[in-house]
């Protein structure tokens, strides 16, 4: 036997290597599930803080659903206002163990079907028109980017994620009226560190998250009409009734979302319901109605005035801010409420007019309210808000570009982290090698980088980085890109409006200057209840940038045809003067004798003379 | 006397109304069709064909007033007119110039719109061929005794009709859809109206049975436009669906009036172009067909005497709520946890062994080789 080792060395050394393979190969785990498990990082901590973000008053022991509405009007500083309407129905139904329901009372049995089918545990859409202005008009309450947004957190049941969200896009797009179903793999991302669930859970596996933004999508009164079908009352009750699209569309801003997911039912939170939140929000142009007047009324904004709020609603409020008009020198407002409410929302503390429309002696004698704000200086400054961004191409040509995004800070002394999440069409090439990040001159390296590149036709690049930006500055992020070549098939039909790239979304908990409210004893409003705190001295804010509009080199699509037609010219005035030339051959011919040449000649035959 | 004028008079006027009866009762059943369905298609994109956009939709409101329901229309709309930010006044769209008519209205609901209005699009509706995912709202379910209206606007010409700029649909691809359709039993009677330049030429080419169609211009003419607009900036309407509109706007659903009357709708003098129908395909006479029965959703009832037998009744489910409570509290998760995220881990797809593992194993393994055979063999493995 040791004769045969020594005699074959170089077989054994084979021999040697090929064990070692096995050995390695077996190493590897075999299905990728069981090595991401392995790697999958815990969710956080959790403290002996109360997690109560229960908003719902305490309910006894029926499975009946709730809903409330709520319009909240701020006027901003410009004159413009800004009015948010936020209707949320709370289901108590628990989908996490599978359970099948078929009884639907206010949540809408479109929506009830979708979350079951698909294994939904959280669902986020948004179609907005117009972009947002923070440094004109603060923050909103649920930003959102321009065109549709639609991002999905998946039950952990859920075994084929990509094909269910193909589905559940198509599905989407029918209810309502978008093109969702352009939504595909070419654009939508899996973030890795942002877009957390807002709701209740404990796990957090990121390969159950999808993303995705269509820029250009268009909104108008044939996604309206479907989700004013959702609301319990639908348009004829309550504080939908405003919701007339003439009114809706003719504004600087308007965005109407729908967000699902799961909530404490009680303070304990042993089980959860489901909670749908509606919300639309409009910001409304002074000067676009042509009036003179600097006022506001609800019959100017919406042409229409309240009569009666929706009888299945259990709270409907109109919340009108009146921080800045402390002594009434900001503007008037009528009919007075003696109601008034405090609240912390977006770390600051503002005050509130309260309208409270299921009590009948709100709509006075006429029956009917009209709430009237009449503006009169424009004195004051506003709160500038701390977290700011901007986006832009730079570069010239068709060829190779840009993208810079800018960060604002304006805290005087705290820095605080933001994640950039950036998603960039495969078509736009980015050379990741001159990725800078500079803040005040000085570069500024990113503690967590995450990026996918793109594959072409497959898949998008993802860039996502975390940035701890520093006291009153601006941080800027840049990156070169090149154009690709499309084939010609791909060019949409107006190609030279030019392509759409997504806005970038910047996720930051920024320091507040109000002590947020963590732990909530009594009812909330709405507005100040829908982004999770875990913190109190800080506040999640959530910041998009404009969208980018790049001109990809475009062929001359008429080519084709001038082609064709040249080429036959040139073939048939080539092919035919060959022709002519090699076979035609030439003859001599009389020219025809004149009139009385001709008869002469007649009568000369007749004679027998030959002719002339 | 009197009593035998009395007498003849009294069998007369019971003739007279029996053969009235018996008239109504035929008519009653005389189109066998069962439920309406309609295809409305605007082809045209940019703002200047504002018209096309509005002919369709004032269609669209003509066909929903006179009963036909949302789900059983496919709107098809290659642009966005109400909410484009050229049109000074946003979610409406006009009709005619006095703005008097918003034919947009308040609750449209538009099933293709934008880039998804396509020739391939277009086809496997009408054909069904469809993917399995497509919702309801996109589907033309319509069955063997479905009326089904079919209106097409656009620019065309002579054989053609163009969708979006970029791609034409010929009229041999139309007749063959159609004829997919009635090899499937897709449709009981289809009309099929078309408004374009030279629209005349797209229902040449028909061959299925029971096709009736209506185009507002011969072959060699072009479909003129009805009136421009100042303040909005273009032309509202075409000049064949406007008065297609007027004419309309008088029929309501209870109301008599037949093909015959439609064929009659915007004479030379008023459209400059010369309409044209074809009905050689159509097996009923077009006199005999009522307005409603494409335009409009009116429900004839069948009586049947046979008895139909109910499953037993559904059985509630019991709930279980009681054995699977959990036990443990959730919680809401963190939105920036910003030491998880600098700690985290990248994801990685495939397992690559650790640094420097691949070099440590060839090491080990010529270290071993060499050890055991002596250094003498290392010529022969390199």
């Amino acid at each position: 036997m040791a004769s045969y080792w020594n005699r074959n060395p170089i077989r054994v050394f084979v021999f040697l290597i090929l064990t070692v393979f096995v050995v390695v190969r077996s190493n590897i785990p075999s299905t990728p599930g069981e090595g991401a498990e392995e790697r999958r990082w815990e969710a956080s901590q959790v403290g002996d803080v109360d997690p109560g973000m229960s908003v719902a008053p305490p309910h006894p022991h029926t499975n009946t659903d709730s809903f409330q509405e709520e319009l909240v009007v701020r006027p901003l500083h410009s004159g413009d206002i800004y009015a948010s309407f936020q209707f949320r129905t709370v289901w108590e139904a628990d989908f996490s163990r599978g359970n099948k329901v078929s009884h639907y009372q206010l949540f809408p049995k479109s929506l009830g079907q979708v979350i079951s089918k698909f294994s939904v545990r959280e669902l986020h859409i948004s179609f907005t028109q117009g972009y947002w202005r923070t440094m004109q008009w603060g923050q909103p309450f649920l930003p959102s980017p321009p065109g549709a947004e639609l991002w999905v957190w998946f039950q952990d049941s859920v075994t084929d994620v990509d094909g269910t969200w193909k589905e559940l896009t198509n599905v989407l797009s029918g209810i309502f009226c978008a093109s969702l179903n352009f939504i595909d793999s070419t654009n939508t991302v899996q973030p890795s560190a942002a877009f957390k669930p807002l709701g209740v859970g404990n796990v957090t596996d990121h390969r159950f998250l999808r993303y995705a933004t269509l820029p250009r999508e268009i909104v108008c009164t044939e996604n309206l009409t479907p989700w004013k079908k959702l609301l319990p009352c639908g348009s004829k009750a309550g504080l939908a009734v405003l919701l007339k699209s003439e009114k809706l569309f003719h504004s600087s801003f308007h965005s109407q979302a729908v967000h699902i997911r799961p909530i404490c039912q009680d303070q304990r939170c042993k089980s959860t319901s489901l909670e749908l939140r509606q919300t639309l929000n409009a910001v409304f142009d002074l000067h676009t109605s042509g009036q003179a007047k600097r006022e506001w009324s609800l019959f100017k904004m919406f042409s229409r005035t309240l009569t009666e709020a929706c009888p299945l609603a259990s709270s409907s409020k109109i919340y009108i801010d009146i921080t800045d008009n402390s002594q009434g020198e900001q503007f008037e407002l009528s009919p007075a409420s003696s109601l008034l409410s405090q609240a912390v929302v977006l770390g600051d503390r503002r005050t509130f007019s309260v309208y409270d429309l299921t009590d009948q002696a709100t709509f006075g004698s006429t029956r009917s309210l009209n709430l009237l704000i009449r503006l009169k200086s424009t004195d004051g400054d506003m709160l500038r808000p701390l977290l700011h961004a901007e986006r832009y191409v730079a570069g010239y040509g068709l060829q190779t570009g840009e993208i810079h995004t800018v960060m604002y800070n304006h805290h005087p002394y705290r820095s605080f982290p933001v994640l950039l999440l950036d998603s960039v069409p495969w078509y736009l090439r980015l050379y990741i090698h001159t990725l800078t990040v500079t803040s005040k001159g000085k570069e500024n390296k990113p503690s967590y980088i995450h990026y996918q590149p793109s594959k072409d036709r497959l898949r998008p690049h993802l860039l996502e980085m975390l940035v701890q930006l520093p006291p009153n500055s601006a941080t800027e992020v840049t990156v070169e890109f090149e154009r690709a070549l499309l084939k010609w098939t791909e060019y949409t039909p107006d190609p030279n409006h030019g392509f759409y790239v997504g806005s970038s979304v910047i996720s930051s908990l920024v320091p507040s200057t109000v002590a947020t409210n963590t732990s909530i004893t009594q009812e909330q409003p709405l507005f100040s209840s829908f982004f999770p705190c875990k913190e109190e001295l800080s506040y999640f804010v959530r910041v998009y940038t404009e969208p980018l509009l790049v001109n990809l080199p475009t062929p001359d699509f008429s080519m084709p045809y001038n082609v064709i037609c040249l080429t036959c010219t040139v073939v048939a005035v080539g092919y035919g003067s060959l022709y002519n030339l090699l076979t035609r051959s030439f003859q001599i011919e009389e020219p025809s004798p004149g009139l009385a040449k001709r008869i002469a000649n007649v009568i000369r035959r007749m004679r027998g003379v030959p002719p002339l | 006397m009197k009593i035998l004028t009395l007498l003849s008079f009294f069998t007369a006027y019971t003739l007279t109304a029996s053969v009235n009866i018996e008239d109504s009762a035929g008519q009653f059943f005389s189109s066998g069709h069962t439920n309406n369905w309609a295809v409305l298609v605007c082809t045209s994109r940019f703002w200047f064909n504002y018209r096309h956009v509005a002919n369709t939709l004032s269609v669209y409101r003509s066909v929903k007033r006179l009963g036909i329901p949302d789900s059983h229309i496919v709107l098809m709309l290659a642009d966005d007119m109400a909410c484009n930010h050229r049109n000074p006044k946003p979610a409406t769209v006009f009709s005619h110039k006095n703005m008097e008519l918003n034919v947009y209205g308040d609750d449209v609901e538009v099933d293709y719109r934008g880039y998804e209005v396509t020739v391939e699009n277009f086809l496997r509706v009408l054909t069904g061929r469809l993917p399995p995912s497509t919702p309801r709202s996109k589907r033309l379910l319509s069955d063997d005794r479905s009326n089904i209206l079919i209106y097409l606007t656009g620019h065309g010409g002579n054989g053609f009709l163009k969708f979006q700029d970029s791609e034409e649909i010929s009229n041999v691809e139309l007749a063959d859809a159609f004829e997919q359709m009635w090899q499937k039993r897709r449709y009981n009677e289809l009309l099929f109206i078309i408004d374009t330049c030279q629209g005349a030429s797209m229902y040449e080419r028909f061959y299925s049975p029971n096709l009736m169609a209506l185009a507002s211009s011969q072959v060699g003419e072009d479909s003129l436009s009805h009136q421009p607009d100042l303040a909005i900036g273009v032309h509202l309407m075409d000049r064949y669906t406007f008065y297609l509109l007027e004419f309309l706007e008088d029929i309501h659903p209870a109301s008599k009036t037949n093909m015959n009357d439609l064929f009659k709708v915007c004479p030379k003098s008023q459209c400059v172009s010369t309409p044209g129908h074809r009905t050689d395909l159509f097996l009923r006479d077009p006199g005999s067909v009522l307005i409603t029965d494409f335009f409009g959703s009116v429900r004839k009832i069948e009586i049947t005497m046979e008895t139909i037998n109910l499953t037993d009744p559904i059985k509630q489910m019991e709930e279980n709520s009681g054995n699977d409570v959990q036990t443990e509290n959730n919680t809401y998760v963190d939105q920036l946890p910003v030491s998880e995220i600098i700690h985290q881990k990248p994801k990685q797809r495939d397992w690559h062994p650790p640094d420097g593992f691949i070099l440590g194993l060839w090491t080990l393994i010529l270290l071993v080789f060499f050890k055991t055979y002596g250094v003498k063999h290392l010529k022969h493995v390199f």
